[in-house]
């Protein structure tokens, strides 16, 4: 059980997708105009991210090593597909906020990053730790880019206002934002680890 | 278990089997969610409607009334009140966006002043054109359609010449596509009317 700690504690900490091993960074750039959208965007991705791992680890012995990309890849696009049917169907608010951000989370590489580095050596239980671990890593990655771009950007965090939205910089809502608040974020995330 | 070794019938049956199982996956949850996703596509412009429309006691929906205007397609849902045309909801769209199409319903009274909008479907910039669904309702300076009839005035930005509209600021662009949707809407109410003698 503690080996099952150490690999969930794995995805969200030294293995970050978003602050460490630098992956998904169009979905992570794209989404994160607000806490809320992040959080939405890592819940989705988390979700089948943990999907996919689980089902790829069980059909790892069954896939030959020359075909593995192909296969992975439709699991992968089959569980982004499910999750984007039953999000129009049941949280059009979700869909409408999120849009071609769903459809996109197929082409996410911690998604094939985690299947291929991990799912497709491990077992089913190790696999599901690791998805969800990564999972939560990036959904608390979104969130705190997200919400820092939100409050310099229009003075709120999940829509609640912190300072006059006349006072934020739109910069921090645009895309060069993304880019400067990741960068700084990166920077903090990593001074901190090296310290603790 | 070992590892099933990479000859071309291993390959073949393994993708094959990997994507019919996939496919029949996605069969069933399509099928499981393609009623919600009608009902709830329905349920948003019915709300639409009834959100930016005059008072009414019809079935707008069941009235529509399809045109199109400079290529794209306008449809007018008429609004009655004891048969008597109170106004309608007319949904439209405009590809002069700055990024992609702008889908707006917007409601006009009987004389042809705009009642209120929804902006129901658009991609402009976040923080700058996205802006259209709070900005053209602000009644400060001149920004507000609501109430103005683009019969009785020219609906355009104050940048453009006659345009009495102020536009969103840096989002010219997608200013100009939703004040061009409001008057293309308005085009298609008229011609709903001269279509429909009778409705008055």
């Amino acid at each position: 059980m503690k080996n099952y700690w150490k690999i969930l504690y794995n995805g969200i900490v030294p293995g970050n997708p978003v602050f460490v091993l630098l992956l998904g960074m169009c979905a992570t750039l794209g989404t994160t105009s607000s806490a809320y959208n992040g959080l939405m965007m890592g819940i989705a991705t988390a979700v089948v991210l943990v999907c996919s791992n689980i089902v790829i680890s069980a059909i790892k012995s069954l896939v030959p090593d020359k075909v593995r990309i192909p296969a992975f890849i439709v699991v992968i696009a089959s569980f982004v597909t499910i999750l984007q049917l039953v999000v129009n169907a049941w949280m059009p608010a979700l869909n409408a906020s999120l849009g071609i951000f769903i459809p996109l989370i197929v082409v996410n590489c911690i998604l094939l990053g985690r299947a291929e580095a991990f799912a497709s050596k491990n077992g089913v239980t190790a696999s599901f730790f690791d998805g969800l671990g990564s999972g939560i890593g990036f959904t608390f990655a979104l969130v705190l880019l997200g919400a820092s771009r939100e409050l310099l950007g229009t003075g709120k965090i999940f829509g609640a206002t912190i300072f006059p939205e006349d006072y934020g910089m739109l910069l921090f809502v645009l895309a060069p934002g993304a880019f400067i608040a990741l960068g700084y974020l990166i920077a903090i995330v990593n001074k901190i680890r090296k310290t603790c | 278990m070992k590892k099933l070794a990479s000859t071309l019938p291993n390959m073949i049956i393994s993708l094959v089997s990997i994507t019919v199982v996939a496919g029949a996956l996605l069969g069933i949850t399509y099928s499981i969610t393609k009623q919600p996703i009608a009902l709830q596509q329905q349920e948003q412009q019915q709300k639409a409607i009834a959100e930016v429309a005059p008072n009414f006691d019809n079935d707008p929906e069941s009235e529509k009334w399809e045109t199109e205007i400079d290529g794209n397609s306008f449809t007018v849902y008429p609004a009655r009140e004891n048969g008597r045309l109170t106004g309608a909801a007319v949904k439209g769209s405009s590809m002069n966006g700055f990024a992609g199409e702008i889908v707006v319903m917007c409601g006009f009274e009987a004389n042809g002043d705009i009642k209120d909008y929804r902006v129901l479907k658009q991609a402009e910039t976040p923080g700058l054109g996205t802006k259209m669904e709070t900005w053209f309702r602000d009644p400060s300076a001149a920004r507000s359609v609501i109430g103005k009839n683009p019969g009785k005035m020219k609906l355009m930005v104050t940048k453009d010449p006659g345009g009495e509209i102020d536009g969103i600021t840096a989002a010219t662009i997608s200013s100009r596509a939703f004040l061009e949707t409001l008057r293309n809407a308005y085009k298609a109410f008229l011609g709903y009317e001269k279509e429909q003698p009778s409705a008055n």
